[in-house]
Order: C-alpha cells, then sequence, then structure tokens
C-alpha cells in the first residue's frame, strides 16, 4: 500500500481524534438524560426536569449554524450578534495594540541603541512588566472615566512589554558587521536605523509583535468581562448569566479561532522578513 | 620628496592592558601609499595589522598620529576609504545585486534608479557575477561568490583608497585563487589603490606592489617594504617561474619566521619609525646595490 505523505498522515489523524472526542463528549453527555423510569415520589421530588447539563456538541454546532448564519444582528443591548462582539473586541486590541506599538518600537530602538537609556529605563520596566494588566484596571477606570478607553489601555499595557523588550534586544543584537558597512557607507542615523538596523532586528521585533497579540487577545476577554457593555468577554459572561452553555462554548470556540488567525498573520509576516545568515 | 598620496604619520595604538598599565600595540608607526598602488600588509596575528585597517577605515581611532589622504588629514569613516571585511559583510536580507545597490545609492545619491543599477550590474560582470546569480540572497550563494559581491561593492563605490581586510581568509585554497585573479583583473581595470591584510605570503606576492613587513607585537613596527619586482600581468602559474619569486617568497619566509621575532617588542624612544626599502631583483643586478639575501631553495617557517 502507498505511504500518504506526512501531512495526509496527520490531518486524517486530527479528523480521527476530533470525530472520536466529539464522539465520546455527546455519548457522556445524552446518556445521563436517559435514566430509568422514575417512581412518582421522584417526579415529585423534581428530579423529573432535565438536569442542567453541558450541552452535547450537536446542540453546539446547531447555536454555531444559527449565529454564523446572521452574525450582525443587533436586538439591543443584551442581544448582539457574535459578529459584531468579535469586531469590538478585537477593535479595542487592535487599537491597543497599534498604541503599544507607537510607542514600544521607536522606545526600543533607543534602549536597543543606547546603553545607558537601557541601564536607566531597565528597573522601571523590570517592576512593571510583572503586573497583571487587570491590576491596573481600577486605576485605569479612575483616571480615564471611561471603561472603553480603559479596556484599550490594558490591552496596550499587556502588548506593550514584549514588543519594547524584543525591539530593544533586536536591535541590540544587530551584528556589528552591517553597522560597520553603514558606517564606511557615511549613512546617518535615520538611515542607518531604517535600512540596516531596522531590517536587521525585523524578525525580532515581529517575535515581540506576536507575542503581543497573543497576550492582547487573552487579556480582551477578562478585560471585556470586567468592564462590559460589548465584546466576545462581555458575551461569554453574558450567556453564563442567562446559563446558555450552549453560547458559551460556541464563543470560547471563537475565541479559538480568531486568537488562530491573529497568530497565523502575525507568523506570516515573521516569515517575510526573516532572513537566513 | 613630495607626499605620498597616503601618508601615514606616527601612527600609536594603546589599549588598556587590564591591570592599571597600557598595552602598546605598535608605536609611531609611518609609511606611504602611492596613488594606483597595491600594498600588502603582512604579520603574525596579534601584530596588529587590522588596527591599522581600522583607523585607515576610520572605524578605530588611533592613540596618537595621522592619517592624511591627498594631504587632508582624515577621520571617522568615509565613502572615500572602501572596506571589504573578512566575513563578507553582505546584508543577508538583500540580494547580490540590492548589496551592491546599496553601496552605489550612498555613493551617488543624485543617480536615477537605472543608472544605479546598470553601474552594479557592470561591477558584478566585473568578478564574474551574472544572469540569474545577482538576484540570489547571500544564504544561497558561496563563501567564495558572496566575497565577489563585497568586492563588487568596493569597487563600485570607487573609493580614492580600497581597504581589504584578509578577504580571502575564509576561503577554500582553490576558490581563492579564483578570486585572487578576479580581484587582480577589476584591479587592473579600475587603477585602484589598494591596502590589503594578508597572512598568506604567495597571495600578497601574486597581488602586490609592495609588501610591508610587520614585527610582532606588543610594539609592533612595520620594519620593511619589499617591492615585488615582477612584471605584471602576472599569473599564479607563471610568477613561481619568474627567477625574483623564490628569492623574495624566501626573503618574506625568513622574515615572518624569525625576524619578526627577533626585531619585536622594541620601543620607539619617540622616533618615528619608517620602514626600510627592500628591493630583490636577480634579473638585474647591476642596478642592485645590495646582493639577493638567499639562495632560491625553500626555508620552513618555524612556528
Amino acid at each position: 500500500m502507498q505511504m500518504l505523505s506526512v501531512n495526509k498522515r496527520a490531518a486524517l489523524l486530527s479528523v480521527v481524534l476530533l470525530i472520536v472526542a466529539l464522539g465520546a463528549w455527546e455519548i457522556s453527555v445524552t446518556r445521563q438524560v436517559m435514566g430509568e423510569a422514575l417512581t412518582e415520589y421522584e417526579i415529585l421530588m423534581g428530579l423529573g426536569q432535565p438536569r442542567a447539563a453541558v450541552p452535547p456538541p450537536s446542540d453546539v454546532l446547531v447555536k454555531a449554524w444559527e449565529q454564523l448564519s446572521n452574525p450582525f444582528y443587533d436586538n439591543g443591548p443584551n442581544d448582539k450578534g457574535i459578529g459584531i462582539q468579535l469586531a469590538y473586541s478585537l477593535y479595542r486590541v487592535l487599537s491597543g495594540f497599534a498604541m503599544a506599538a507607537a510607542l514600544a518600537i521607536p522606545l526600543g530602538f533607543l534602549i536597543g541603541m543606547s546603553p545607558v537609556a537601557y541601564k536607566a529605563l531597565n528597573p522601571f520596566i523590570q517592576v512593571l512588566r510583572p503586573i497583571s494588566p487587570l491590576a491596573w484596571m481600577p486605576l485605569a477606570l479612575f483616571i480615564i472615566q471611561d471603561s472603553e478607553a480603559s479596556a484599550i489601555f490594558v490591552i496596550f499595557i499587556c502588548s506593550v512589554w514584549p514588543m519594547l523588550l524584543n525591539t530593544a534586544f533586536g536591535v541590540a543584537g544587530v551584528r556589528s558587521d552591517w553597522v560597520n558597512v553603514a558606517r564606511t557607507h557615511e549613512l546617518g542615523s535615520l538611515r542607518t536605523a531604517l535600512t540596516v538596523i531596522l531590517p536587521a532586528a525585523a524578525p525580532t521585533i515581529l517575535t515581540g509583535m506576536r507575542i503581543s497579540i497573543g497576550i492582547a487577545w487573552l487579556v480582551i476577554v477578562a478585560a471585556e468581562m470586567l468592564v462590559g457593555g460589548t465584546g466576545i468577554g462581555y458575551y461569554v459572561w453574558n450567556e453564563w448569566n442567562n446559563l446558555d452553555l450552549t453560547s458559551v462554548i460556541f464563543s470560547i470556540l471563537m475565541i479559538g479561532l480568531v486568537g488562530m488567525v491573529l497568530d497565523t498573520i502575525f507568523a506570516t509576516l515573521q516569515r517575510a522578513v526573516t532572513y537566513a545568515e | 620628496m613630495s607626499k605620498p598620496f597616503l601618508s601615514v604619520e606616527r601612527l600609536s595604538q594603546t589599549f588598556p592592558d587590564g591591570a592599571g598599565g597600557t598595552l602598546t600595540v605598535f608605536e609611531n608607526a609611518s609609511f606611504g601609499i602611492e596613488k594606483g598602488e597595491f600594498v600588502c600588509i603582512l604579520g603574525h596575528s596579534g601584530c596588529g595589522k587590522s588596527t591599522i585597517m581600522n583607523v585607515l577605515a576610520g572605524l578605530a581611532e588611533p592613540s596618537a598620529g595621522v592619517v592624511k589622504m591627498d594631504g587632508v588629514a582624515v577621520s571617522g569613516p568615509s565613502l572615500d576609504r572602501g572596506v571589504v571585511f573578512q566575513n563578507y559583510s553582505l546584508l543577508p536580507w538583500l540580494s547580490a545585486l540590492k548589496n551592491v545597490t546599496f553601496g552605489v545609492k550612498a555613493r551617488y545619491r543624485d543617480w536615477s534608479r537605472e543608472k544605479v543599477v546598470e553601474h552594479a550590474t557592470q561591477y558584478l560582470a566585473m568578478v564574474g557575477l551574472e544572469g540569474d546569480v545577482i538576484h540570489r540572497k547571500p544564504s544561497q550563494l558561496s563563501g567564495g561568490m558572496r566575497q565577489r559581491v563585497s568586492i563588487a561593492r568596493a569597487f563600485a563605490n570607487q573609493p580614492k583608497l580600497l581597504l581589504l581586510d584578509e578577504p580571502f581568509g575564509a576561503l577554500d585554497a582553490l576558490t581563492r585563487g579564483t578570486i585572487q585573479e578576479e580581484l587582480l583583473k577589476i584591479w587592473s581595470q579600475t587603477e585602484q589603490t589598494v591596502f590589503m591584510i594578508t597572512h598568506d605570503i604567495d597571495e600578497a606576492i601574486l597581488l602586490a606592489d609592495r609588501i610591508l613587513l610587520m614585527t610582532n607585537g606588543p610594539f609592533a613596527r612595520i620594519a620593511e617594504s619589499v617591492e615585488i619586482t615582477i612584471p605584471r600581468p602576472r599569473r599564479r602559474t607563471e610568477i613561481v617561474e619568474h627567477p625574483n619569486y623564490y628569492a623574495i617568497r624566501n626573503h618574506l619566509v625568513q622574515f615572518l619566521g624569525k625576524r619578526s621575532k627577533e626585531l619585536a617588542g622594541r620601543a620607539s624612544g619617540g622616533e618615528s619609525q619608517s620602514p626600510e626599502s627592500v628591493r630583490i631583483d636577480l634579473t638585474a643586478p647591476t642596478d642592485d646595490p645590495e646582493p639577493a639575501p638567499q639562495k632560491p631553495v625553500l626555508h620552513a617557517v618555524n612556528g
């Protein structure tokens, strides 16, 4: 028999694992409902009511179909389509991330090129970096006085550190030979930064951006559970309050899918700027 | 006597030795290079050849002394002094052609795109790189091809002085031979002034008009300036037949093997130290008052 390629075998195995896992889930959930015939006493005691249970994957699939066929409906503050909720979350993540990049990349360049700046700023970075981004939330709410902007600030503060440190690390690690090439060609500081240091450090910088966007997407869910109103994090919490576990599971899957797409985009960018020495 | 095109005057370099004192690499070194000349500098590792090179390139500041080019003291790196580094120093994210246009654009900022590309392509062709190969990234090129790109980048900029820092050190012997000939070819077409560091005696004889011999450090000095009395154009297969070849070679081997140690470690005592001119020419003994120091036999290099 002709062996399938590694990719095909892996894909086949993935599908098998998915079917087995979903099947096991489906069976384990539905079996609970079917019991022996209940006595009258048991029915009176309320045991005849269907027990609240984790919904089976078939229900989740039905929910997903229903939601994804009309993702952008808007029936008021407590009932918006999954597309609208995800769009809110993405908007917050991307604006916080963009602001963080606008600060972290130039500052990272400075820290990477100047040992003095590195030594002066390092203590602050080391203290601020391990703070859970959500710990900033009360302070942000008090100072900014706006829950929307506070959520964006939390995203900003959590995505700034990996980008800052990676940019500094990448810039400091540019081979001195390449800098000497720029010097012997009489390039000015700005041209050296743009034509030699930036492309040389770009793979490291993109790694930092990829880590940052991943963290930002993790944090936005928690942040939106706190600030409420809109977004995928709010949606999860709202459906939990509605005891709609089908929607909760569906939105968990959507969070994973969107996170994967974001990571794939940055992985592609990273590959585009990576060079072999 | 008029000053040479490049004149190095009383150059000294000292570093802190880590124990509170100073380590003198070389002191009061003086020498000159004429326009269009190809000069090699030979010496053991650690004698300060690379330091001299870095000072000439403007990448390092000497502790004392000046370098004058065309009578003007130079400081800092400049496009007038092109450098070919030992490890090629190509930018790995750019293709071979883009690496050369990178230099050309920096040199001729007002040139059009087409002119830059045309100029770069022409110089790549001069070192034997043509066709698809010039669109490859350095990682897709062999070591020899990378060094050719690096040489093309330096020559394309038409600097007043070209500095080569052991350009063939990382190449295998066969590739080295080919690229030496490429280098001779492009040099003869451009009349470039070249200053080159090398470890390789045969390479120096093949390429140079004059070889500067450096004693061991610390307190290294450029002790001799040996004229290579073999006519050009030279080919590696033919120069070994020339009567002067082994005489010069033996002189160099003796110097590096014995005299570089004997002459080492002497402080200059504040005197400017210029190399002593040595001319070995067996073909015209009447013109040469100094007899050839050795018979043309091979001597082993001692450690």
